[in-house]
């Protein structure tokens, strides 16, 4: 059962390979077949080791030592535990509807190109495995910089059109920022503790002084908040818009966003040492999550809204982290997992529907047109608002109670943000669907419900979505909560929370009367006269999400660059640039000048051979008072 | 000081005489006759140390044969002080310097091994006597204990004249 | 007569030898001044050899060591008199193809 792990990213590596480097001789159908027969292959072996961990725990895999030095050795090691095997089933699992889905959306791209795109997102997924498989922080290190690069690849994938190839250079860029912080991590920790294997880390883990206890997680953080989108590096995944809108369910969804969540949960023997991180986390996650909240309330572009929707709730995982919920946190990634790909996806259907129209205001009314994408946008939209019984409520309960029992302010403002969640989906559900159409006759000639490859993950999302809370029950409610008993070998159990039941009925209570009440609202205010003037105050400033970029841009990009430009027309022209000339015509000179000892004359060669001669019997008959002379000069 | 150290530095003197005489005449022709002159010091050093067989083969081979190709060469080429090519000065000054470096290191190494040991100090070699110099005592061995190398060396010189033939040869198809 | 002055003699030859090879510019003058140091070397052979005779005689009044000493110097003349037919041949195709015996025409060794 063991070497059963190897396939696992065996199978999207295979794919990427035949895809990449067949994409100019094999078929359009073939390439959808090898890319999605990759990902389910790997789900299936997925699924078995599921089973196989519930039943016999977990276990480490190694392949072999890659890198060896003295003692310090890290090994090619894959670790399958509870935790992994849950992201596995997620990974392999959306990743394959998504594969489904893109045959179809993509189906008007060249052969060559629907290749490629084929094969990014193959390598894309088996990153996201290496990542999640790693035994070690170098693995998942290596998985990580995979995931970096297949975001660039796939963000830019229409890299004919230079905006999309901004966004992707920008999201690689902050990826980047985030990623320093993650090495620096691992070398403290190699540093203190000589190993970087899980197991021994943790083990060991009590050795670390408070200090670096708290900067080791400090910088593991900082690589969350690259990868996971968090303030102050988050600005990159709304623009990661500029790809295949199924590569945004990838992202958003299965892969890429979700590692910073499962690092810190995979590192939570750490986190849970150290008071101060777990305050930060929990403070950034509830600032992300509500400043992202107030930006999708105005935006209209249709992925741009679900992508702030991601951001907000990541802040809110991070919430769940940061008060020590960490299986709430993995419950909400299931769980948004499941909502969040189904919304991209319908989204996807509404884009295709609408030939590549983005801008809600030119849309409205589609409920009739396209009836499956409605119905299941709908679904995941409940879901992602917080309604019972569906699969968000649970997960986003899970962490406002630990949240409420850690400080009654952050449970406040998460509810906040919650109805704002819930606000802003049904503004979008509303404009979207209801209503009345607004776009041209000819796009509304041509409206149509998506293809069965396009529909059927949909439905299959929707289920998941429906019924994905339901393994998470709370005893209060009267279940078991199974997701908890199941990841408990790996997580540390969350503070028990001193909340009386009567309270926690009331907080459940209050958050869902709100978010019910901000659904209501949205619905009446949007579906008979939606926005379609430009805002004005401070609703522009949101709908240009708070200037960020440009602050960032002010603040840090401008300085840069002047920085840039005087190094290079300054300090390269006249210190580097003259240097380095300046020892290839030293060289050049010197060369030329000893290029007449190899005259090729014979006497010249003599006389350097005679010259040697006297050298050798000097040294050898004199060697001491030789040295002695040199001694005396040196 | 008797007669035989008499000749002894005599045959010195003339030796490095004759031998500087190559050097410094600037006709090739000269430089061959005072070479031959060293090869007829060299021979009497031989009989000094009283190896005759030796001696004779020195004159004969070299003074007889070998200097008589030399010349017959030089005269075939019609070599003369005029056209004889000269290298600059400071080449040669730099193959003098090199040249006198090499002497000076190494007598000074015999010099030093003079005082490190009186042993040393004090072998001689043989002048006058001893018989294994002798043309009977050398053949005995030469056609007893080395005659494989002889014989191979007769095979030596057959390959020299062969490739001084082919060397030699005027190119029927010159390029 | 002592062994050092063979010794300086010969050393003072050969160095004469090397000089000249490295200050005279005609092929023939060259290869007569390599004769010179083959000789110089021949004659320190010989002294040699009859140095090993005379140590060896204060014990055996028969002794014929220093024997093998001369045979050397016998086949160094006999390699030198091949070398001189092979070398002059070579000589005297460079003066036919340059009509000179300038050794510094010979810079083929630079490419």
């Amino acid at each position: 059962m063991n070497k059963l792990v190897y396939l696992v990213p065996l199978f999207p590596l295979i794919g990427f390979l035949i895809n990449g480097l067949g994409r100019k001789s094999l078929s359009k159908s073939l390439i959808g077949i090898i890319g999605s027969a990759a990902i389910l292959a790997s789900f299936v072996v997925s699924v078995f080791l599921f089973i196989d961990v519930k039943a016999h725990g977990a276990s480490v895999v190694t392949a072999f030592n890659f890198i060896n030095i003295d003692t310090f050795k890290i090994g090619f090691a894959f670790q399958v535990d509870q935790l992994s095997s849950l992201f596995l089933l997620i990974i392999t699992g959306i990743g394959f509807l998504i594969h489904v889905y893109s045959t179809a959306y993509m189906h008007e791209e060249k052969s060559e190109h629907f290749a490629r795109y084929f094969a990014y997102l193959n390598l894309f997924v088996f990153s996201m495995l290496l990542l999640v498989l790693g035994a070690n922080y170098v693995i998942m290190f290596i998985g990580w910089e995979g995931v970096g690069l297949c975001s660039y690849l796939l963000i830019g994938f229409w890299f004919k059109n230079n905006n999309y190839n901004y966004a992707a250079k920008k999201a690689f860029v902050m990826n980047r920022i985030g990623d320093l912080g993650f090495l620096l991590a691992v070398f403290w920790l190699i540093a203190k503790l000589g190993t970087v294997n899980y197991a021994d880390v943790f083990a060991a883990a009590n050795i670390l002084s408070k200090f670096d206890v708290t900067a080791i997680t400090l910088l593991l953080f900082v690589g969350a908040m690259g990868k996971s989108a968090q303030i102050p590096l988050y600005t990159w995944l709304p623009d990661a818009m500029a790809g295949p809108t199924p590569v945004s369910a990838l992202i958003h969804a299965a892969t890429m966003v979700t590692a910073g969540i499962y690092m810190i949960a995979r590192s939570n023997v750490l986190y849970s040492m150290s008071e101060v991180t777990m305050n930060l986390v929990a403070i950034i996650g509830l600032a992300t999550a509500l400043l992202s909240a107030t930006i999708a309330i105005k935006q209209n572009d249709i992925k741009k809204v679900l992508a702030y929707s991601t951001v907000s709730q990541l802040g809110y995982m991070f919430l769940g982290l940061g008060v020590g919920a960490y299986t709430g946190a993995v419950f909400h990634v299931m769980t948004h997992a499941f909502f969040k790909a189904l919304l991209f996806l319908g989204a996807g259907s509404v884009i295709h529907a609408m030939h590549h129209e983005q801008d809600i205001r030119n849309m409205g009314g589609l409920k009739k047109k396209l009836p499956i994408t409605h119905a299941t946008f709908l679904l995941g939209c409940i879901a992602i608002a917080g309604i019972p019984p569906f699969s968000g409520f649970f997960s986003k309960d899970e962490i406002l109670a630990a949240a409420y029992a850690h400080n009654p302010i952050y449970w406040g403002l998460g509810v906040a943000g919650a109805a704002m969640t819930a606000f802003y989906m049904f503004r979008l559900y509303a404009t979207t669907f209801l209503g009345t159409f607004r776009g041209t006759h000819d796009q509304e000639h041509h409206l149509h419900e998506s293809p069965k490859a396009m529909t059927i993950p949909l439905i299959i999302l929707s289920i998941l979505s429906v019924l994905g809370g339901l393994v998470g029950i709370p005893e209060i409610l009267g279940g078991h909560h199974e997701l908890h008993q199941y990841l408990s070998k790996v997580l540390i159990s969350e503070k028990a929370h001193h909340i009386e039941h009567s309270t926690e009925y009331m907080l459940m209570a209050i958050s869902v009367a709100i978010a019910a009440l901000a659904v209501i609202f949205a619905i009446v205010h949007f579906s008979k006269k939606p926005e379609l003037k430009d805002a004005t105050g401070i609703a522009k400033a949101m709908e240009n999400k708070w200037y960020i970029d440009e602050l960032y841009d002010a603040v840090i990009v401008r300085p840069l660059e002047a920085v840039a430009v005087f190094l290079k027309n300054i300090i390269e022209k006249s210190g580097i640039d003259a240097f380095v000339n300046g020892v290839g015509k030293f060289v050049n000179y010197s060369s030329r000048q000893l290029r007449l000892v190899q005259s090729g004359q014979v006497g010249n060669c003599i006389l350097i051979m005679v010259l040697s001669i006297v050298i050798f019997i000097l040294l050898w008959f004199y060697d001491i008072s030789i040295i002695r002379l040199v001694d005396k000069f040196f | 000081m008797n007669i035989t150290q008499i000749l002894f530095w005599f045959l010195s003197v003339l030796a490095l005489v004759s031998a500087l005489m190559v050097l410094l005449s600037k006709n090739p022709v000269h430089s061959v006759l005072w070479l031959i002159v060293v090869f007829f010091a060299i021979s009497g050093h031989y009989i000094l140390l009283n190896a005759q067989f030796l001696a004779i083969v020195n004159l004969i081979v070299y003074a007889g044969a070998i200097m008589v190709l030399f010349l017959f060469v030089i005269m075939l080429m019609n070599l003369s002080a005029d056209t004889e090519p000269q290298k600059n000065v400071w080449m040669k000054l730099a193959g003098t310097i090199a040249g006198g470096c090499f002497l000076i290191s190494a007598c000074n190494v015999i010099y030093n091994a003079q005082n490190v040991s009186k042993e040393i100090a004090a072998k001689t070699a043989l002048l006058n006597q001893g018989n294994i110099g002798l043309i009977g005592n050398l053949g005995k061995v030469l056609f007893k204990d080395y005659v494989v190398p002889f014989e191979i060396s007769s095979v030596l010189f057959l390959s020299a004249i062969v490739g001084a033939v082919v060397i030699g040869k005027k190119e029927k198809n010159k390029v | 007569m002592p062994i050092q002055y063979y010794i300086y003699l010969s050393l003072a030859l050969f160095s004469i030898g090397i000089v000249g090879v490295l200050v005279r510019r005609n092929a023939i003058i060259v290869f007569m001044c390599i004769e010179l140091m083959l000789n110089a070397v021949n004659l320190l052979l010989l002294a040699f050899s009859k140095m090993h005779y005379n140590t060896a005689l204060l014990t055996n009044k028969e002794t014929t060591a220093g024997t093998e000493g001369q045979l050397f110097v016998f086949f160094i003349m006999v390699v030198a008199a091949a070398e001189v037919s092979v070398g002059l041949a070579i000589i005297v195709m460079m003066y036919r193809n340059i009509h000179s015996v300038d050794v510094n025409f010979l810079n083929r060794l630079k490419n």
